[in-house]
């Protein structure tokens, strides 16, 4: 009987993947194109349908504006918190979005928030797994960078929910990382992961030992990554397109995706090439053309990868260790393919990076082993654990607008921490608590995570109530509140304003309207299976026209069939399921005589010495089947 | 079984899952994630409440309990075993930390015996002026001066860092006392644990006089410590600029 599985996701900025655990080993399942990577990249076609992954990718440069990519960097944060992005990716927005409101992105004419984009994409590898296992897949664990804060995690888990997933855990992607790396070889040691990906940096510090795999601190920089290379390059494109074209197509959709394009090709090559042509076809006609050598590659990138000079410093701070305790650095996430990275690497660590596993596929495969062990496990797995940290300290606004820390970064989780309040005013019914992420002294520094009124407090006198409040951060990182007046008993409502998140309500409409679409994902391939019947027999026709048994129909008979095959035609063009369907039933019906026929003339044939091997049999349903051949003495 | 929990004050009950006798986090027979009951970080791990521990026990300890009770490994359990996985592993999770440091271990020990610290940092100043308490703020006396004059060249740093015209000479002077503090604490930190034998004595057998002797002794230094380290902060936070 099968079990349903739970497969580990990579929910990646520029590439997304799902994988699961084949005996011993974690292994990475393909989508219908046979590519293991799902490139996150969503648009709406001209039929208004959702493509996702490389058929999504055309439409990035022939109608950009109802195509996106690199969604995670908008996920879980508020408008305000996303000028810098704007500027940076052709993000358009929702022209009625108000201050306060969840961030909504146009695709065409419609609006979607970035957790139903990212549910689309976690839909895809979701129907990928199912396809391949022939089985429902309903669970999965789903990676999140590690330096991700509340809102975003939750962002991640309102996607799964949309895509019909239920996750079980989000795992921070180096720890994943490491889970690979461990299951690999088993090792004990002190071990850094390095993650340099699309959109997002970090880096953290593990201990491994008998299976168990604790992170002992962990930073990063969630607005960091080889999106941020691309656009230098984009950047320099543009300015010498002006100077040297006299043109600005900065402006111009198409043409900046050429130059996307282009310049994310120039530079994987340039990992291995010493120089490369930057070549585009800009879409007025002209050609561009530069040339980069690696050395003024690695000058353009080094304001960038400098930037994770800082985290990495921090992390061995927090973690108490000096580069040289650190045993193995593993590399995740594409841009650790530049040699310069690596370079940086090994210099920050005083060694040579560990450069065995696929910095593209490692996240999910570790996924996948997580999800092995929440599953019950397998002997493969038995005796891991995994141990992650909170990368962001817990704090709660008090008066004078300053930070009062109440769980420090780094913790191990789940981790708790107890606070107690009291009422200013006599008979105060509710208090308002501010709860922040970050590291700053003020507030104002800090991450908004959300705003808790504690309510229902019995009346009392000022200064009296006793209200313990309980700050949780549960395994996936994400924070719980619970409250309790302690002289009543009484437990508090609490009610969540999340600073940048979806209401419950609203992802239960996501959820609802998925399902419409999934309705629509059931006959589009109704109507796709039904075109491909069509080809078969007018296939079928058009060999049985060639064939002598053609010659013995009436020509009643030829015009009947002719002006059901145009019928057939024109319907398997469109959309119309029950026409298509229509169309097949009565061409077969037409053409039964001329099927009887050829199945006689090729019997006949045989009578008159040829074989039925020889004899034309004609394809497709409609076709007779290869008999024995008929012995006649 | 691996686990000797004392759990004395808990009343024994059986296991909900299969009826053997209930340990404090998990049925050493079947291995199910029992509900929490609300200890203190010492009983969690079945140690007496003295100052002087194993580190590399605790450590140990603390993987053992993990793996029985971490909440990925009740994942397929129903809710209400996932509740109390959580809530245990947390707990875990926060007795191992404060146990674990020696710093913390002491000011939760105290805690336990009602003793309230002096909080010097900005934020229990911000918390005293919201609940309207006087906030207990000491100079330890023999820093009286040179806390004077560390505060005067801070001051005169900040002054120099905002018209951006560092002083060298003075950005070493401010150094080398931030590392003299340093020093301090460290040296305040080990006398702290000189007290630690004393308190194990006492806290086996000891009077009430004596146990509050060594908790003021310990709470003396506690503060002193704390008072320096802010100051280090302070000093650290100028020099970054």
């Amino acid at each position: 009987m099968a079990i349903d599985r739970i497969v580990g996701i990579d929910l990646g900025t520029t590439n997304s993947l799902v994988a699961f655990m084949q005996g011993e080993r974690p292994v990475v399942i393909p989508g219908e194109d046979g590519l293991n990577l799902v490139p996150s990249v969503v648009a709406l076609d001209e039929r208004d349908r959702i493509q996702v992954g490389s058929p999504a990718r055309k439409y990035l440069i022939e109608t950009p504006e109802r195509a996106v990519y690199s969604i995670k960097r908008l996920m879980g944060r508020g408008v305000g918190d996303i000028q810098e992005e704007l500027k940076l990716f052709p993000f358009r927005l929702a022209d009625d979005l108000e201050a306060e409101e969840v961030i909504r992105i146009r695709l065409g004419e419609k609006t979607f928030t970035p957790p139903e984009i990212s549910g689309f994409i976690l839909r895809q590898l979701k129907r990928n797994a199912e396809r391949f296992f022939g089985a429902p897949v309903t669970q999965a664990v789903v990676t999140v960078p590690a330096y991700f804060n509340d809102a975003q995690r939750q962002a991640t888990k309102d996607a799964g929910r949309i895509a019909g997933l239920e996750v079980l855990r989000l795992v921070n992607e180096p720890t994943a990382a490491s889970l690979a790396y461990g299951l690999d070889k088993k090792r004990n040691g002190i071990v850094a992961v390095y993650d340099l990906g699309g959109g997002t940096f970090d880096i953290s510090i593990l201990k491994l030992h008998d299976g168990i795999f604790e992170v002992i601190a962990t930073n990063g920089d969630t607005h960091l990554g080889g999106d941020d290379i691309d656009n230098l390059l984009i950047r320099i494109a543009l300015d010498d397109i002006r100077g040297d074209m006299g043109l600005d197509v900065s402006r111009d959709g198409e043409a900046v995706a050429r130059i996307r394009k282009a310049v994310i090709e120039a530079k994987i090559r340039l990992s291995s090439e010493p120089a490369v042509t930057l070549e585009v076809a800009l879409p007025g006609g002209q050609h561009y053309q530069r040339q980069i050598t690696r050395e003024q590659f690695d000058e353009l990138l080094k304001p960038i990868i400098d930037r994770t000079v800082g985290p990495s410093k921090q992390a061995l701070k927090d973690a108490g260790l000096k580069p040289e305790q650190i045993e193995e650095v593993v590399l995740v996430g594409g841009s650790t393919r530049i040699p310069k990275v690596r370079a940086l690497v090994e210099e920050l660590f005083e060694r040579k990076p560990h450069t065995d596993l696929n910095p593209d596929e490692v996240v999910a495969l570790g996924a996948a082993v997580q999800a092995t062990i929440l599953g019950g496990g397998s002997p493969a797995t038995e005796d891991m654990l995994l141990l992650d940290v909170t990368p962001l300290s817990l704090g709660i606004e008090v008066a004078g607008g300053v930070t009062d820390k109440i769980i420090l970064r780094n913790s191990t989780i789940p981790a708790s921490a107890t606070e107690h309040y009291t009422t200013q005013i006599d008979g105060q019914a509710n208090v308002a608590i501010h709860v922040l992420q970050g590291e700053r002294e003020l507030a104002k520094d800090c991450r908004s995570l959300a705003r808790f009124d504690l309510k229902g407090i019995p009346p009392m006198s000022a200064g009296i109530p006793r209200i313990e409040v309980r700050f949780l951060i549960d395994a996936n990182g994400i924070l719980h509140v619970s409250a309790r007046e302690q002289r009543s008993g009484k437990e508090a409502e609490i009610d969540v304003q999340p600073s940048y998140g979806l209401t419950d309500e609203q992802v239960e409409n996501m959820i609802l309207e998925s399902f419409d679409s999934a309705e629509e994902d059931f006959r589009e391939r109704q109507v796709i299976e039904a075109r491909r019947e069509a080809e078969t027999i007018l296939a079928a026709l058009e060999k049985g026209k060639q064939s002598p048994a053609w010659r013995l129909l009436s020509s009643a008979e030829k015009k009947e069939i002719a002006k059901l095959e145009k019928a057939l035609r024109g319907s398997k063009g469109g959309d119309d399921y029950p026409a298509i369907r229509q169309g097949i039933d009565q061409l077969n019906q037409a053409t039964m005589r001329l099927a009887e026929l050829m199945m006689d003339g090729a019997v006949s044939s045989a009578l008159t010495g040829k074989t039925m091997d020889q004899a034309d049999l004609g394809e497709g349903p409609t076709a007779p089947h290869p008999v024995a051949k008929a012995e006649f003495k | 079984m691996t686990t000797e929990v004392s759990n004395s004050t808990a009343p024994a009950s059986a296991c909900w899952s299969c009826g053997d006798m209930r340990a404090a986090q998990f049925c050493t027979a079947c291995g199910k994630v029992q509900p929490p009951t609300p200890v203190d970080f010492f009983r969690f791990f079945g140690l007496p409440r003295k100052l002087n521990l194993n580190v590399v026990a605790l450590e140990k300890e603390f993987y053992e309990l993990s793996r029985k009770l971490h909440p990925d490994l009740s994942a397929r359990a129903d809710r209400r075993e996932q509740e109390w996985s959580l809530e245990q592993s947390s707990l875990l999770n926060d007795a191992y930390r404060t146990l674990k440091d020696p710093i913390r271990r002491t000011e939760y020990l105290l805690q336990l015996e009602g003793v309230e610290l002096e909080e010097q940092s900005k934020s229990a100043t911000e918390k005293a002026r919201a609940t309207g308490e006087i906030k207990k703020q000491v100079v330890p006396p023999d820093l009286l001066e040179e806390v004077f004059d560390l505060n005067m060249q801070l001051e005169e740093l900040r002054v120099q860092k905002k018209a951006h015209e560092d002083d060298p000479a003075l950005i070493e002077e401010v150094g080398r006392q931030k590392l003299e503090l340093e020093e301090k604490s460290e040296a305040l930190q080990n006398e702290l644990k000189g007290h630690w034998n004393q308190w194990d004595q006492v806290e086996a057998g000891g009077s009430e006089e004596e146990r509050r002797q060594v908790r003021d002794r310990m709470v003396d230094l506690l503060n002193r410590r704390n008072y320096i380290r802010n100051l280090v902060r302070t000093v650290e936070e100028v020099l970054e600029g």
